[in-house]
C-alpha cells in the first residue's frame, strides 16, 4: 500500500472506531440534557449487539437486525424508566443493575451465535470490490452506519439547541420542578429521553456486531459504553464535542493496533488497555475545571423528580 | 394507583423488598428457563435446591460468599458516603496480582512470615488501586464511578500481561499462567477435604467490624453524614474529600484481600481469569443486604447460590454459565423496583386522590 492508501485506511479506521462511540454517545447525552444519568449505556449496548445479530442471522436483513438492536435497546431503557422515573429507585444503582443484567442476557443469548461468521454490512452493500482501487475499497469500508454517526451530532445539536422539543427537554434537565409548574409533562419528557438514549446504544452495540467486527462474542462491547459516558463528561454535553473527542478515541484505539505495523513492539494486553487510560486522562483534564462542568452541566442531573402529591 | 411518601422509611418493607425481589426473579428466571426450552421447575430446583443437598454443595457455598462479601463490605461503607466504587473487580485482580507477586518473589522461602506477607501485599495492592481513583477524585474532581471501572478494565489486562509475560511460569507449555505458589504462601484449608479456607474466617470477622465501624465509631459516623448531608457535613468540618480516600482505600483493601484469598486459595497461582465477576456481583450483594453488614452476609450466601446453581444448570441442563448473571441482574432490577414500597405507601386514587390530581392539573 502507499502512503496516500495507508492514510485513508488509517482515516476510515478510526471513524469505524468512532461511530459506535458518537451513537451511543449522542443517545446519553440527550439522555443527560434532560436530567436523567443512565450508567446502563454498556448494558443496552450489549443486548443491542447479540440482539441485532441473532435477528440479522435469522431474518437475513441486517436492516431488520438494527431495527431489533434499536427496540431491544429502547426496552432495557423503558424497565430504567419506569424505575426511577415511576417508582423512583436511585438512577445510579437502576444503571449499574441494567448493565449487570445485559452482561448476563448478550452471554446467556448470545451462546448459540458465539463465533458464527456473517458478512459485514460494508461488504454486504459492495460485495465485488476485490478488483477495484485499493482507495475506493478503503473508502467504500465507509458503511451507511458511519455516516449516519457523523451526520447525527449535527443533527442532534439542531434539535437540542432550535426546536421546540429540545428546549422542552432542556428545560426539563435544567430545572424541572419549573418545567413542571409550567404544566409541561416532566416524566413524559423525560421518558421520551431514556427510550431515545436506549434506541442508540442499541443501535451502536448493533454496529459493533454487524459492521465492526462483524461477529459476535461475549461481552465485546468491552466498556465502550462507559467510554461513551466518559465522552459526554468530555463534550460538556455538547453534541459536536462529543463527536470530536469519539474520533480522537477511534484514533487512540487505531492508532494502538497500528503501533506494530509501525514497528513499535507492545504487548497486545497492554495495548488493550489504551482506550481506558485515554478515557481516565480525558475525565482528569476535563473535570479540574469544576466551573466549566458546573456551567455546563444539566442543573438536575440525576436528580429525582417527585411531582407534588 | 398513585404513591404517598411516607413519613420514614418503613423498616419491615426493608426487609421485605429483598424477598419480594428474590420470588420474582425466581418467576422471571423460571420463565426465562421455558423460553429457553428447558423444564422450569427442575431448572429452578438445580439453581435453589440441589446445592444445597450435600456437605460439598454448603462447602463450596462458603468459598463462594467469602469474596463476595468481603467486596460488598467495602462497597456498602462507599456507598453510605456517596462514593460509589464500582470496580472492584480492579481491586480485587490488583490485590491477586500484588499478593501473587510477592507469593512468586519469596519462591520457596518457608516460615510463618511468608503467608502474611502475601496477604499484606494483596490488601496492599487492591488499596493502592482504589487510592489512585480517591487521589484522582480529590485532587481532579474525576468521578469514581468511571475511573474505578476503567482502572478494572485495566487491572484485567495488566494481569493477562503479567501471565502472558513477566510472571508466565517458565515450565508451563506456555500456557497463560505463572507456577504455582508453594504451600507457605498458601492459606490454611478450613475443613479437610473441602475448598474453604480461613479467608471465610476473615469475612466473617469483616461483618462485625463493619458495622461496629458505621455504627460505633466518630469516623463511620463522618461517612454517614457526608452520604446524607453534605451541606450539613461541611458545617460541621466533616471532609468531604477525607470520605473519599477512606472509602475508596477500605473497599479497594477489602477487595483486594478478596482477590489475594482466591489465588492463595482455591486458586493457587495467577490465570487470566480469576473472577467470575465477583467485584460487580458484590454491588447487588450490597444493595441487596441493605447496606447493612448482616444483612450482606445473608446476600452474599444468596449470590454465591445463584453462582453455584448456575454451575449446576450448565451440567445438567447445558445452560451457558452467564444464567447466574441474568438472574443476579434480575435480582437487582426487581429489588430496586419494589424498594418503592419502603419509602412509598401505594394509594388506590380515592375521591380525595382525583380532586387532588385534576387540581395540579
Amino acid at each position: 500500500m502507499d502512503d496516500g492508501v495507508m492514510l485513508v485506511a488509517l482515516l476510515v479506521a478510526t471513524l469505524r472506531a468512532a461511530a459506535p462511540l458518537i451513537l451511543a454517545g449522542l443517545g446519553e447525552l440527550v439522555c443527560e440534557r434532560a436530567g436523567v444519568l443512565n450508567l446502563g449505556v454498556e448494558g443496552m449496548m450489549l443486548v443491542g449487539a447479540v440482539v441485532g445479530f441473532a435477528a440479522s442471522v435469522t431474518t437475513g436483513s441486517p436492516v431488520l437486525g438494527l431495527l431489533a438492536a434499536m427496540a431491544a435497546g429502547a426496552a432495557m431503557a423503558a424497565v430504567f424508566a419506569v424505575l426511577t422515573l415511576r417508582l423512583h429507585a436511585n438512577q445510579v444503582a437502576s444503571g449499574l443493575a441494567l448493565t449487570i443484567f445485559g452482561i448476563g442476557f448478550s452471554a446467556l443469548f448470545g451462546a448459540p451465535y458465539q463465533s458464527h461468521p456473517i458478512t459485514g454490512l460494508a461488504t454486504l452493500i459492495f460485495p465485488n470490490l476485490s478488483g477495484a482501487h485499493p482507495l475506493l475499497q478503503q473508502l467504500l469500508l465507509v458503511d451507511p452506519l458511519v455516516w449516519l454517526a457523523l451526520a447525527a451530532p449535527f443533527a442532534v445539536a439542531r434539535f437540542l439547541a432550535r426546536s421546540r422539543a429540545g428546549l422542552l427537554l432542556r428545560a426539563v434537565g435544567e430545572s424541572a420542578e419549573v418545567a413542571h409548574a409550567f404544566g409541561y409533562k416532566v416524566v413524559r419528557i423525560r421518558g421520551f429521553a431514556v427510550l431515545f438514549g436506549g434506541a442508540m446504544a442499541g443501535l451502536a452495540g448493533a454496529y459493533l456486531s454487524l459492521a465492526y467486527t462483524p461477529m459476535w462474542t461475549e461481552n465485546m462491547v468491552a466498556g465502550r459504553g462507559w467510554i461513551a459516558l466518559a465522552l459526554v463528561v468530555f463534550s460538556t454535553w455538547k453534541p459536536l464535542l462529543l463527536a470530536a473527542g469519539a474520533i480522537l478515541f477511534g484514533f487512540v484505539t487505531i492508532a494502538g493496533f497500528q503501533a506494530e505495523a509501525w514497528g513499535i513492539p507492545v504487548a497486545p494486553n497492554l495495548l488493550a488497555t489504551l482506550p481506558y487510560a485515554a478515557t481516565i486522562l480525558v475525565l482528569v483534564l476535563i473535570s479540574r475545571d469544576t466551573l466549566r462542568l458546573k456551567l455546563n452541566a444539566p442543573a438536575a442531573l440525576g436528580k429525582p423528580f417527585h411531582p407534588a402529591g | 394507583m398513585r404513591l404517598e411518601r411516607r413519613a420514614s422509611a418503613s423498616r419491615v418493607m426493608a426487609v421485605l423488598a429483598p424477598v419480594l425481589a428474590l420470588v420474582c426473579a425466581a418467576a422471571g428466571a423460571a420463565v426465562l428457563f421455558a423460553l429457553l426450552g428447558r423444564d422450569p421447575v427442575s431448572c429452578l430446583h438445580t439453581l435453589f435446591v440441589a446445592p444445597l443437598e450435600d456437605a460439598n454443595g454448603w462447602s463450596e457455598l462458603a468459598l463462594k460468599a467469602t469474596p463476595l462479601l468481603l467486596c460488598a463490605l467495602g462497597i456498602a461503607v462507599g456507598v453510605q458516603a456517596n462514593v460509589w466504587n464500582i470496580g472492584a473487580e480492579g481491586q480485587f485482580t490488583m490485590g491477586a496480582i500484588a499478593g501473587g507477586a510477592v507469593a512468586l518473589w519469596l519462591g520457596p522461602t518457608e516460615g510463618w512470615f511468608v503467608l502474611p506477607l502475601v496477604l499484606m501485599a494483596g490488601v496492599l495492592g487492591g488499596a493502592a488501586w482504589g487510592g489512585v481513583a480517591a487521589f484522582l477524585r480529590t485532587r481532579f474532581n474525576a468521578h469514581e464511578i468511571l475511573v474505578t471501572l476503567m482502572l478494572s478494565y485495566i487491572a484485567v489486562q495488566v494481569l493477562g500481561w503479567l501471565v502472558r509475560g513477566p510472571m508466565q511460569d517458565p515450565e508451563g507449555f506456555n500456557f497463560p499462567q505463572t507456577r504455582q505458589f508453594e504451600a507457605a504462601a498458601m492459606l490454611p484449608v478450613l475443613l479437610e477435604g473441602s475448598r474453604v479456607t480461613v479467608a471465610a474466617v476473615f469475612a466473617l470477622v469483616a461483618v462485625p467490624l463493619a458495622a461496629l465501624l458505621l455504627g460505633r465509631t466518630m469516623a463511620g459516623y463522618r461517612i454517614r453524614v457526608v452520604g446524607l448531608a453534605p451541606g450539613a457535613a461541611r458545617y460541621a468540618g466533616f471532609s468531604e474529600n477525607g470520605a473519599v480516600w477512606v472509602c475508596l482505600l477500605l473497599s479497594g483493601g477489602l477487595a483486594g484481600l478478596a482477590g489475594v484469598c482466591e489465588v492463595a486459595g482455591p486458586i493457587g497461582q495467577l490465570t487470566p481469569s480469576i473472577s467470575p465477576g465477583y467485584g460487580f456481583a458484590a454491588i447487588i450483594v450490597a444493595f441487596l443486604g441493605r447496606l447493612s453488614p448482616v444483612g450482606m452476609l445473608f446476600a452474599a450466601v444468596l449470590m454465591a447460590l445463584l453462582y453455584l446453581g448456575a454451575e449446576g444448570l450448565q451440567i445438567t441442563q447445558q445452560l451457558p454459565l452467564a444464567a447466574a448473571g441474568v438472574i443476579q441482574g434480575m435480582l437487582l432490577l426487581f429489588l430496586l423496583g419494589a424498594d418503592v414500597l419502603t419509602l412509598y405507601r401505594v394509594r388506590f386514587g380515592g375521591v380525595r386522590a382525583h380532586a387532588k390530581a385534576s387540581s395540579h392539573g
